[in-house]
């Protein structure tokens, strides 16, 4: 864990790797956090409308899912699809490896696995992370201007009035933190879980790195969730 | 480090993994800048010993030597600096699966240089050609056969000129002809580099009569011989001549006897194969 970030960001030849990660972990992505984010948005924007007008509060829509997008639901949900998506695929390439010898001819060829393998993976992830939850956010905010503006008829200029005096620096922030926690969280149980598919009690080959993929996302899901209600506990 | 050939003295080792003792009281000495072959039945141990040779797995008791250092008392990054000089051809060639054959094979060099793959290229092609690979350097592991991803695993073990070479049985799985190849490359490299000590792992009778300078017999746990050819081929050993001769020691026809299939077995697997 030290090593791997000792080697977090040394050397041109690493940022090769770094980059090559992001591309797997945040290109690829780019098309189911847009999708998710949008729907996400839209059930906020129909929901959060019935519930406000309730209250005659619809004027406060804009504000209400900017602000739970970008603190809570923007860092929360685009990790959990990474986690699925990318953390999943970690889990399985690095226990693969481990399985075939293949970390085993890095380590005679005296190249650090830890360095070679998950220190550019957890490096992309905390730079992907942040900029698919801030991708999350807008498209989300978007998703809620379809439903709650073009369906249901709101003013779009109220809208985005109550983004704009509603949302502060230290809302943006906090979700910013978050996401570099969630990147830490997914990268590193992941990789890890991959690392020592070899040492599972529960299968070994093909079987332990079945089950080292499950435990990846399934651990990762879980601390996500715990991680962010001490971060909001703080935060808040 | 070390000058001239460095020699593998194996000093009362017992190894395994956890509670299972696969090898016992194994004491032998590979000697230096020679072929030494390590033979020895399926499952018998000689993938364990090249690992614990390689400092991949600690041993349960007992020393190994490389060169006259004691690899496992060795500071971690002295024995870096060892292993450094050691090219391994593991069992199935355990080449990176993200990488083609001229990246694999030119990996070590790429890795702790600032060379770029456009440099070692040249290097990379050579070593790929000593295994009749050249044409296939932007290949994918994925994309051979097995025997194919053995040699490339030989290239890349040969890539940086190891005076220490490991070869867990590079002709298993090739054919006469390129097994015969294999042969004659690792006899090639101990012509070339007098000071390289070589160490192959076989079940093939032809090739350790081909190659071996020097055998290591492992059977039941242990080992059975450690000696030169020449005294393998004079051995009286009951197991070793059996083992030489090829003799089976189980009497085939009641291998071949089987046992009567249950009726209810009978039926159902006569009723599978007639519909
Ligand atoms: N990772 C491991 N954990 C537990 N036992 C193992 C492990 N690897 C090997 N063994 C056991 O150690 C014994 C020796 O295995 P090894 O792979 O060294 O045999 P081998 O001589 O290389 O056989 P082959 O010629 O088939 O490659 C076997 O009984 C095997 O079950
Ligand atoms: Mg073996």
């Amino acid at each position: 864990m030290l090593a791997g970030l000792k080697a977090l960001f040394s050397g041109t030849k690493q940022l090769r790797k770094i980059f090559r990660q992001m591309y797997v972990i945040g290109a690829r992505s780019f098309f189911l956090i847009a999708l998710i984010a949008a729907f996400t948005g839209m059930v906020l924007g129909l929901q959060g409308y019935y519930t406000l007008v309730k209250f005659g509060a619809e004027g406060m829509l804009g504000a209400l899912i900017a602000l739970s997008l970008i603190m809570e639901l923007g860092p929360v949900l685009a990790a959990i699809m990474v986690a699925g998506r990318a953390g999943s695929a970690m889990a399985a390439e690095i226990g693969v490896m481990r399985i075939s010898d293949q970390i085993d001819a890095l380590t005679v060829m005296d190249i650090d696995p830890l360095g070679y393998l998950v220190s550019p993976r957890i490096a992309a992830s905390l730079i992907t992370f942040p900029l698919l939850t801030a991708l999350f956010d807008v498209i989300g905010i978007l998703g809620g201007y379809v439903s709650g503006v073009i369906m249901l008829g709101m003013n779009g200029g109220v809208y985005f009035y109550r983004i704009d005096t509603s949302v502060v620096w230290h809302d943006v922030s906090g979700g910013f933190i978050k996401s570099l926690v969630f990147a830490l969280i997914v990268s590193s149980i992941s990789c890890f879980q991959g690392y020592f598919a070899h040492m599972r009690r529960d299968g070994v080959g093909p079987v332990a790195v079945g089950n080292a993929t499950t435990s990846a996302v399934v651990t990762s899901c879980i601390l996500i969730l715990v991680a962010d209600y001490i971060l909001t506990s703080f935060l808040l | 480090m070390t000058q001239g050939a460095w020699d593998i003295r194996l000093e009362n080792l017992k190894l395994g993994y956890g509670d299972t003792v696969v090898l016992h009281d194994v004491a032998a000495t590979l000697p230096g800048g020679k072929i030494s072959v390590i033979l020895g039945g399926s499952g018998g141990g000689k993938t364990t010993l090249l690992r614990h040779i390689l400092g991949l797995s600690r041993p349960l008791a007992g020393k190994i030597y490389l060169g006259g250092h004691d690899i496992f008392a060795l500071p971690d990054k002295e024995f870096r600096r060892l292993r450094r000089s050691m090219g391994v051809l593991f069992q199935d060639g355990a080449l990176l699966g993200g990488l083609t054959l001229a990246e694999n094979v030119g990996l070590s060099l790429y890795e702790h240089t600032n060379l770029r793959f456009d440099d070692i290229r040249g290097l990379v092609l050579h070593k790929l050609s000593l295994v009749g690979l050249e044409d296939f350097a932007d290949y994918y592991p994925n994309q051979l056969s097995g025997g194919m991803r053995k040699r490339a695993g030989l290239a890349r073990a040969l890539a940086t000129d190891p005076p220490l070479l490991l070869c867990d049985e590079p002709t298993s799985g090739l054919d006469p002809i390129n097994a015969a190849q294999m042969d004659a490359l690792l006899l090639a490299m101990r012509e070339q580099y007098p000071d390289m000590t070589i160490v192959s792992v076989s079940h093939d009778l032809a090739s350790l009569y081909n190659i071996a300078d020097h055998v290591l017999v492992l059977n039941s746990g242990t080992v059975a011989f450690s000696g030169s050819l020449e005294e393998l081929k004079n051995t009286d050993d009951p197991f070793l001549r059996r083992f030489l001769d090829r003799k089976a020691d189980r009497v085939p026809a009641a291998a071949a006897r089987n046992p009567e299939l249950a009726p209810k077995v009978r039926a159902a697997l006569d009723a599978w194969l007639s519909r």
